[in-house]
């Protein structure tokens, strides 16, 4: 399978993630296609370390998915506390940072 | 038979993706987003990156969607009422996504990376394995090691510190904050302890009937106004913005 494939797919589950950011408004389904576009930018990772036969991407690859669990676990926080606030969990509505 | 096994997981991955995105509950986005972890996994040990497709399924599809899973049983998840509150957003978030994607492909199809339209060189059939990478985090990059490390540590605390402050604060602010129903049998006498006791019953209660905008908005006037005279002005000032936000 030629490399050029993995990227193009790769680029297409990224603008399936960015869609889903734009479209949807649920901060948790935010996170989730947050989640799909670090894993689109991984596969591409991945893919270049194959393409160019070196092991150091995929390393890149493997801190990308520590970064992206860190960033769940916080966002995830976030929204605990904002629904143990009462807040309506709605990005249209949480517009404002003040507590 | 490479070939096969690509286009299966490609589907599968683009299919998890559309799910993700296009589901109502995001229970089952979750689940989607699964599916689509393991087609990726998939793909990955197709590009011979064994170590990153086992910590993809461990890590990811074990660890962090659990994670998930609790906070959307947690949350309740749904409740995404319109889809438009700017009008055509969703028109408008796909051609803004597909321009993107056309943008890209265009660069990966004129790219001067020849190397793009082959397999890529062979390579040994160490090539990705634990020990491998192990070497390279080890010796080579140490300190990117060390410093994601720190990272997670500092991501599990703020997590922690994120979501238990609010409820030290509920139990102590709830002798001035809990609901009509249970604060009506009010004696003095032992008005804390029961409050206290009744915490879990009185959250859930209230909670169930947080979508009209007067349930979000009733409980921290009471609570700011039981407290000092200074914190009544800004608690005030937020069931203007919240009902202003509903």
């Amino acid at each position: 399978m030629d490399i050029a494939w993995y990227i193009v797919l790769s680029a297409l589950l990224f603008c399936t993630g960015a869609a889903g950011i734009l479209i949807r408004r649920s901060p948790m389904v935010i996170l989730l296609c947050l989640e799909l576009m670090l894993n689109a930018a991984n596969l591409a990772l991945v893919a270049f370390s194959r393409m160019v036969g070196n092991q150091q991407g995929q390393v890149f690859a493997l801190v990308v998915m520590v970064i992206a669990a860190c960033e769940v676990v916080v966002g995830l926080g976030l929204i605990v506390a904002i629904f143990r606030r009462r807040l309506p969990l709605d990005v249209d509505d949480l517009r404002e940072l003040r507590g | 038979m490479e070939v096969t096994i690509f286009f299966i997981a490609a589907i599968g991955a683009l299919a998890g993706a559309v799910g993700v995105v296009a589901s109502r509950n995001p229970f089952y986005s979750v689940l989607a987003l699964i599916a689509h972890l393991f087609s990726l996994a998939v793909l990955f040990l197709l590009l011979t990156a064994a170590f990153v497709a086992a910590a993809q399924v461990v890590v990811y599809a074990g660890a962090v969607m659990v994670l998930y899973v609790f906070v959307v049983a947690y949350v309740g998840g749904g409740g995404e009422s319109a889809w438009d509150s700017i009008p055509g957003q969703r028109f408008l978030g796909m051609l803004l996504a597909s321009v993107v994607f056309v943008e890209l492909s265009a660069a990966i199809l004129s790219s001067a990376l020849r190397a793009l339209d082959t397999h890529g060189p062979d390579v040994s059939s160490g090539f990705g394995n634990p020990a491998a990478i192990g070497r390279l985090l080890l010796e080579k990059f140490l300190l990117p090691f060390e410093a994601t490390s720190i990272l997670l540590l500092l991501a599990a605390v703020g997590a922690v510190v994120l979501a238990a402050r609010k409820r030290d604060q509920l139990p102590s602010g709830g002798d001035g904050s809990g609901d009509p129903a249970t604060s009506l049998p009010s004696e003095d006498g032992g008005l804390a302890t029961r409050e206290r006791d009744a915490g879990a019953p009185s959250e859930r209660f209230a909670r169930e009937e947080r979508p009209p905008a007067g349930a979000s908005g009733t409980t921290p006037i009471r609570r700011g106004a039981s407290e000092e005279g200074a914190p009544v002005a800004r608690s005030v000032s937020r069931p203007a913005t919240s009902s202003g936000g509903i």
